[in-house]
């Protein structure tokens, strides 16, 4: 292949024919663009006017040029330009591709897919014999060569792991290559034990080419709490100076929905490789916290998962006895408050405030009664998994609480007044404390020997006493006891959280025990002393990506290897729970530190973003007709054909070309329901017949006038409504006009229909054949009508009764005339039994408006105006004819009245009865 | 005249033309509502002048008894002068005119005739006597008269470029209106309104332009020709002469205008772009004004 720069052709002959380009600027020099011919009465004024300028004649020189670059950029495409050609040399022989397959990977891992993908292609093509191996996931030994089609199938599966190799494997593992091979590293940039051997065998068994992606690698120590604040450290390989990241604190919101719960950025100066940032959050906010991570980083590494040790537990203080003044050391509080403060949440307040706020403990300190209401809001507090730690004191010993009968919020019984043992008034010595059996949580504790007890209150011998006893004094009284209830569990020590009754809150112990106890937080990780013999089963395992999943069936892991180890495929990272806490094992250690990778200066080492063969001809054929359709345009400005309307078209085929179509139909539908809506709107049903269309317009439009001038109904404009498409439910009225030729509706225009009319719409039915036709029969119109309404919901009807209500809404009339004077007008049937009482004019009539009114008397041919307000049609024979018009219009308002105002004419009956209940 | 098939064949395209023709004259006429215009003198007429007490002479029908019964003197009733008044149109019906710059305005020639149609129908109706300048219809009233006219106009146009003002068959003291672009040679114009002047003739020259004639909107290469191929003008940036053609034009209005203004009569330019509805009105005050 032929190239120039980083440029390469496939077809370098056809360039010569940039020689022809300067011939082509001479020929198209010489041709101006051509006149147009107009025809123009002004000529005569023109006459003896001479051009200013003469060498428009030529064609000017941009225009050319802009025409000479489109035939190169043609000529050059037709050549086919590669962009960065690449000259494989064939290689020989069998490949290995190792891939470190580590969390480092993670971050690009599609890219390096391809890559690889590209590789085993590439060795396909060759006939190489392929091993992919994976550093995480070493094969058993050797190098298994297979065909590169092989591998590919296999590729797809192919994910890194969120540990890093392991050094006696890979020792192994290396130890058994023999023969010659080609070796492509896909490094992640991680530095690990072990790889500079391994590096020193792959070269001396062959070449080594080495694929590492140029950007700093990122990873977050786990946070640390210390001081109010979260530690969150993050770390690089050396990379560009002042790079920010973005810390992302993840939880479940309140809602129980995973989201970021806080950001905080996070600067490397200068070319520190760690940046470390505190972030303050309220406890409810950190409590929730699941998770941190470096934001945009797809990567375990960049994951550091909290466990309990992020965790401070809230806990209210409850004294059942006010602090007495100046005696702070006598509080029942102090030492509890002094024991927690540094690693718990301290919570003050009244009771059910506490229970409120949903604390993880509630410490009642000598509290003996509580009111039904506290004490069945704490039960059940404690039954959903509260721990409810109690002190006894004087007043509970006083008390009769859990005397008789076990209290449900104490562990056991208690005697009557307890016992003081060892004071100036009792026999005996102050009693120390029996080491703690094992099944008791305290088990391990060292028990100190200046730690007596002189008063205590004292347990009912029960059947359960000695499984709820989980702290004793040397004489086997139990000194703490505790119940399971529900979720949560009740403790109760026996003695006072102060110093009056025993030095247990003096001492160091105590602490310990609330920390047993689950009272305070626990320091940040478990020696491994301290998790010998207790076994953790993963909760929630991390992916090399960076993602928690499922941890499925894996198998629970003794504590010990758990205590400072390093995760491996036995022991993934994730989130590991033990009998009453959870674990997190994470990828980056608190002491872990990432280091670069270096290579030697013999080998190698190419980007992640190799140049890649590009095939310029598109672009470069795009580029000629982008500018061809240049020429165009300057052509016809030139010219002066690209003016007024023409370029207008030019512009909205461009842009239509260009641009995106759009949707309208909403913005047509907002448009009549808010014209709909907006004011009492009458409305037709469009026939699909214009002349009566516009007559039914038009006999609106006159209804209309007619309603403004004389009622306070005003209507707007009346609009024209197409069953198909258009809502019903904005409209009060519908005049419908039948024509023997109109279509029958949907089936969903008819369901609409029939909602229309059930919630109260009404429909006038106009056949237009008053003149000739009676009751509906006969006319082409009448059977339309009857094939029309057959699937409509429409009651029984009967010829409008002289007492309809229709006959007073607003005139008297009797009839109903329109354009014809037929009689025949149809609504709703009265109820059988409506009867007309004594003294009335009228019958009590059915409540509700008539869905439907159905006659033959053209009434918007009555009612027509054109534009002047004029009447469109003659009715009728001179002044008898105007007296029937007038009579149309009346019952067009008698009928708007009633559509608008329902019965209420009909009501106007019982005034008189309603006045005469009224004593008036 | 005498083949049946000929006839009918003219009679149907006179018919065509002169419906659509006659009845935008009467629809732009409409607009005006005008009444008897009196001579502000007593006369012949309908309508009322003045009572004047009975001279010695006056005879005994003339006398109005009921005004007289009002007091001791007898009174004549006497009506005011109405007086017919001639005027000549002439429509351009040169090439020229058939211009349109765009297609929704009609040609300069349709909506001169428009405008002489209508103001013939409005004198007409005014009581005026309405012919064509020349010697083809001479001025007579009546709705005869404005078929005549209407034929007159819808006769094809003459293959000259630009059109020559006809001055002949004015009667002394009559009115004319001149309806043409004027971009044509002048002197024949000029000559006209002095023979019209000579004679006492006044009138108004309506001046009846394209909007494209006024705006000159045209650029590059262009050859211009005149309707009937006669002129030509080739340039090369049309562009850069719209100011000097502009310059042309306004000279011309301006004389135009000069002209107008020594012989007496008014001088107004109409383009097809706007509405007839002023012209017509400008038309009507002008031939009223020099009443």
């Amino acid at each position: 292949m032929w190239a120039i720069g980083p440029i390469g052709f496939s077809a370098p002959v056809l360039l010569w024919a940039l020689a022809a380009l300067p011939v082509l600027w001479l020929l198209l020099r010489a041709v101006p663009p051509a006149p147009i011919r107009r025809r123009f009465p002004g000529v005569a004024l023109l006459l003896g006017l001479t051009d200013d300028e003469t060498q428009t004649d030529k064609t000017p020189w941009w225009l050319l040029l802009l025409r000479m670059l489109a035939v190169a950029a043609l000529i050059v495409g037709f050549a086919g330009p590669v962009l960065n050609p690449q000259d494989r040399q064939p290689g020989q022989g069998p490949l290995l591709v190792f891939i470190d397959g580590t969390w480092a990977d993670a971050r690009d891992w599609p890219r390096r897919m391809d890559r690889v993908a590209a590789l085993l292609d590439e060795a396909g093509r060759d006939g190489r014999p392929v091993a992919l191996i994976q550093a995480t996931d070493l094969p058993q030994m050797g190098l298994p060569f297979q065909a590169a089609e092989a591998w590919m199938s296999g590729l797809a599966g192919l994910e890194p792991a969120p540990w890093l190799p392991d050094p006696q494997a890979l020792d192994a593992w290396a130890a058994g290559l023999e023969g010659g091979f080609d070796t492509f590293w896909m490094s992640g940039g991680l530095d690990y034990e072990g790889r500079q051997d391994l590096l020193a065998i792959f070269d001396a068994a062959g070449t080594v080419r080495v694929f590492e992606s140029p950007r700093p690698l990122l990873a977050l120590r786990p946070a640390v709490f210390a001081d109010g604040a979260i530690r969150l450290t993050a770390l690089r390989t050396p990379g560009a100076a002042g790079a920010e990241v973005t810390l992302a604190a993840t939880g479940r919101d309140p809602a129980g929905v995973e989201r970021v719960l806080a950001r905080v950025p996070a600067t490397f100066d200068g070319a520190a490789t760690e940046a470390g940032v505190d972030l303050v959050l309220p406890p409810e906010l950190r409590n929730r916290i699941s998770r941190f991570s470096v934001e945009g980083v797809r990567s375990a590494g960049a994951v550091t998962l909290t466990d309990d040790s992020l965790k401070r537990r809230e806990v209210a203080l409850i004294a059942g006895r006010e602090n007495r003044e100046g005696l702070q050391l006598l509080s029942p509080l102090h030492y509890l408050q002094k024991a927690l403060a540094p690693t718990a949440d301290l919570i003050d307040g009244t009771l059910l405030d506490v229970i409120q706020a949903n604390p993880d403990v509630i410490v009642l300190a000598d509290v003996a009664t509580l009111s039904g209401g506290e004490a069945a809001d704490l039960q059940a507090w404690v039954e959903e998994g509260g721990l409810l730690l109690r002190f006894a004191g004087p007043r509970l010993a006083a008390s009769d609480v859990s005397r008789d009968e076990e209290d449900a919020l104490m562990p056991v019984r208690l005697r009557a007044g307890g016992r003081s043992v060892g004071g100036a008034m009792s026999w005996g010595e102050p009693k120390q404390l029996r080491p703690f059996a094992e099944d008791s949580p305290f088990f391990g504790l060292s028990v100190p020997s200046d730690v007596r007890v002189n008063a205590q209150v004292m347990a009912q011998p029960d059947p359960q006493l000695a499984e709820r006893a989980i702290a004793a004094l040397t004489d086997g009284t139990p000194l703490v006891t505790r119940k399971r209830l529900g979720k949560g569990q009740v403790v109760l020590f026996h003695v006072t959280a102060n110093a009056e009754w025993s030095t247990l809150p003096l001492s160091g112990l105590f602490v310990q025990m609330l920390e047993r106890l689950a009272v305070s937080t626990r320091p940040a990780r478990p020696a491994a002393a301290e998790l010998e013999g207790t076994t953790w089963v993963p909760e929630a395992v991390l992916t090399a990506f960076g993602e928690l999943g499922e941890a499925g069936a894996l198998s629970g892991v003794p504590g010990g290897t758990l205590a400072d180890a390093r995760p491996g495929p036995g022991l993934p990272p994730g989130l590991y729970a033990g009998d009453d806490r959870r674990l997190a094992l994470n990828v980056i250690g608190p002491q872990t530190t990432i280091t670069a990778t270096t290579w030697p200066a013999r080998i190698p080492v190419e980007g992640m973003a190799v140049a890649r063969e590009t095939l310029l001809k598109g672009w470069l054929l795009g580029a000629a007709l982008v500018l061809l359709g240049g020429d165009i345009l300057a052509s016809l400005w030139l010219s002066g054909r690209l003016r007024g309307a023409r370029s207008g078209a030019v512009a909205l085929l461009a842009l239509g070309l260009f641009m995106p179509g759009q949707g309208h139909a909403q913005a047509g539908d907002d448009a009549l329901a808010l014209r709909a809506t907006s004011e009492v709107v009458l409305a037709h049903v469009i026939t699909g017949d214009a002349r009566i269309d516009d007559v039914a317009q038009a006999g609106l439009s006159g209804l209309s006038k007619r309603l403004y001038q004389r009622t306070s109904i005003e209507p707007a404009a009346p609009i024209a409504v197409n069953l198909e498409t258009d809502e019903l439910s904005f409209f009060p009225f519908l005049y419908w006009p039948i024509t023997a030729t109109q279509p029958l509706p949907s089936t969903e225009a008819y369901a609409k229909l029939n909602r229309y009319l059930r919630t109260g719409g009404m429909i006038l039915f106009d056949t237009r054949d008053g003149d000739v036709a009676r009751y509906g029969g006969g006319s082409p119109e009448g059977r339309r009508l009857q094939q029309l309404a057959r699937p409509l919901d429409i009651p029984p009807l009967e010829p409008i009764p002289a007492d309809h209500v229709l006959t007073r809404t607003f005139y008297l009339l009797q009839d109903f005339p329109g354009r014809h004077a037929s009689r025949d007008v149809w609504v709703e049937a009265a109820p059988p039994d409506a009867e007309r009482a004594e003294g009335m004019p009228f019958r009590d009539l059915n409540d509700g408006v008539t869905p439907v009114v159905i006659g033959g008397n053209d009434w918007a041919a009555a009612w027509a105006i054109d534009d002047q307000g004029a009447a469109m049609f003659p009715v009728g024979r001179g002044y008898a004819g105007e007296r029937q018009r007038e009579i149309a219009f009346r019952f067009g308002i008698n009928l708007m009245m009633h559509v608008l105002t329902g019965n209420y004419k009909s009501d106007q009956v019982h005034v008189p009865a309603l006045l005469d209940r009224l004593g008036q | 005249m005498s083949d049946p098939a000929l006839l009918r064949s003219r009679a149907e395209g006179l018919a065509q033309a002169l419906p659509p023709l006659l009845a935008d004259a009467e629809h732009l006429a409409q607009a005006v509502i005008l009444g008897e215009h009196g001579r502000r003198r007593a006369g012949m007429s309908d309508e009322f002048w003045q009572y004047r007490p009975a001279h010695a002479g006056d005879e005994a029908r003339m006398i109005d008894w009921r005004r007289s019964a009002r007091s001791d003197a007898h009174f004549v009733r006497e009506k005011e002068w109405q007086a017919a008044q001639s005027v000549l149109l002439w429509v351009d019906d040169a090439a020229s005119m058939d211009f349109s710059g765009a297609p929704d305005h009609p040609t300069k020639a349709d909506r001169a005739r428009v405008l002489a149609m209508a103001v013939a129908v409005l004198l007409m109706r005014g009581g005026e006597r309405v012919g064509l300048s020349g010697t083809g219809v001479p001025p007579r009233r009546g709705p005869l008269q404005l078929l005549r006219l209407a034929e007159a106009f819808s006769t094809a146009p003459t293959g000259a470029d630009y059109g020559a003002p006809e001055a002949r068959g004015m009667a002394p003291h009559s009115r004319a209106v001149f309806l043409s672009d004027f971009l044509g040679d002048l002197a024949p114009v000029e000559a006209a309104l002095a023979k019209a002047a000579d004679r006492g003739v006044k009138g108004a020259l309506c001046q009846v332009l394209d909007p494209a004639e006024e705006a000159f909107p045209y650029d590059g290469r262009t050859v211009f020709e005149s309707m009937g191929g006669t002129l030509r003008h080739e340039t090369l940036k049309a562009g850069d002469l719209r100011a000097r053609y502009l310059d042309r034009l306004a000279t011309r209005k301006a004389r135009l205008a000069d002209l107008a203004r020594a012989t007496g009569w008014h001088y107004s330019t109409h383009h097809t772009g706007e509405g007839a509805q002023g012209a017509l009105l400008w038309l009507y005050r002008a031939l009223e004004r020099v009443r």
